[in-house]
């Protein structure tokens, strides 16, 4: 498995199972890329959420 | 000796007088069986003292992290290991998220940002803000930035806002294990100021954060003291990178006895599902809180954490017969 947890932004190569972080995001936006394990650029409004990352752009629920 | 679910039924339904600390501290206190009785009563108390409407509400953050305090729950504090990185929300934006909470049929849309107190950048925001909000969206517009100066206290209702939030967050002997850079006083003055204005007070806070019941008893005495026009109540949802992350989730059973508490303490009083709610009572305590005391809700989003859909809510606030407060009636 590549790339990164978008919770705690630790890679997923060394930790697959990242059960809690999953659950955590059905109620959070995700904070790291999960491209690069990067901080990203949260701005969370009453109807979804977007995040940008310095390296791989936008996303957005 | 008498009951105290009788007792304030007589007191709190009939005459419409709030629970002094020690009979708070008593609901606090009620084994299990007896939650669903005191939900119960805290239901009837709101249901004569405010009526079925439900206020509601969309919160969206203006300017976010980088804050400067040390709030202990607070992912947005430039202290913390946070994940949570400082941005600012853009005019645009603000205004499609008013559009946006306005639709779902709510009447009140407040502005936060993360800051000890607003400076010049942010007042300037929040002019160009709600100036823009007023003139695209039929909505309340509501503002929580810190604590205030009076002049900042006087721009703000010169702009149009009519409801200040500054939670207290918890009781005064319990803050300074939450906040040390900032004491408790310093918001009940910013509170008074807000009061004096014409402005609506909106204050409340957050359970859970460690306080223990008696503090929790002596939090709701305090707010009744202040007599806020509305009371958000927040359950602490634990946040990765702050002091309190390790914190445990509040029992949901002590949840629903503060719901009740907390209303029949403050018999009046708009009192909000704020944020983690989900987490603490998960959706069957939405339900019960509406028919505990509750009568207002935040919809969708927090500033920082997400919550249901609006539409879950509004669901199950038709199949109460709740109606949605108007804005007519608000206004």
């Amino acid at each position: 498995m590549s790339g990164f947890c978008g919770r705690c932004g630790r890679a997923l190569s060394t930790e697959p199972a990242h059960v809690d972080c999953a659950a955590a995001l059905e109620l959070e936006p995700p904070r790291y890329c999960t491209q690069c394990g990067r901080r990203m650029k949260v701005q969370v409004v009453p109807t979804g959420w977007s995040a940008t990352c310095v390296e791989h752009g936008a996303l957005s629920s | 000796m008498t009951d105290i679910l009788e007792f304030a039924r007589a007191q709190v339904l009939d005459r419409g007088v709030g629970l002094d600390e020690v009979a708070v501290l008593e609901i606090l206190r009620l084994p299990d069986e007896r939650i669903a009785d005191a939900l119960q009563l805290a239901h009837e108390v709101r249901m004569r003292w405010c009526g079925p409407e439900v206020e509601v509400e969309g919160i969206v953050s203006l300017k976010t992290g980088g804050c400067p305090e040390d709030c202990h729950f607070c992912s947005q504090s430039g202290l913390f290991s946070s994940p949570v990185r400082a941005v600012w929300l853009d005019i645009p934006s603000l205004v499609e998220a008013a559009k946006q909470t306005a639709a779902t049929g709510a009447t009140e849309f407040c502005i936060v940002a993360a800051v000890r107190g607003p400076d010049a950048r942010l007042m300037a925001q929040m002019r160009e803000g709600v100036q823009a909000i007023k003139e695209a969206v039929d909505i309340n517009v509501a503002a929580s930035l810190g604590m205030l100066t009076q002049e900042q206290v006087d721009e703000l209702v010169e702009m149009g806002v009519h409801r200040y939030n500054h939670n207290l967050e918890t009781c005064r002997t319990y803050f300074p294990n939450v906040v040390t850079t900032h004491s408790w006083e310093e918001r009940w003055g910013t509170l008074k100021m807000v009061r004096d204005s014409g402005m609506e007070v909106c204050c409340g806070g957050i359970l859970g954060l460690g306080e223990t019941v008696e503090q929790r008893a002596e939090f709701a005495v305090q707010l009744a003291e202040l007599d806020p026009h509305e009371v958000p109540l927040n359950f602490l949802n634990p946040r990765p990178g702050t002091p309190l992350e390790d914190q445990p989730v509040l029992d949901p059973k002590d949840a629903l006895r503060a719901i009740a508490a907390f209303r029949l303490a403050m018999p009046r009083t708009i009192i909000r599902y704020a944020g983690g709610r989900e987490i603490t009572l998960g959706d069957l305590g939405t339900r019960d809180g509406l028919l505990g005391g509750v009568n207002a809700v935040i919809v969708g989003n927090y500033l920082t954490t997400l919550g249901r859909p609006a539409t879950q809510d509004l669901e199950l606030l038709a199949e109460l017969k709740m109606p949605v407060k108007a804005l007519s009636a608000t206004l």
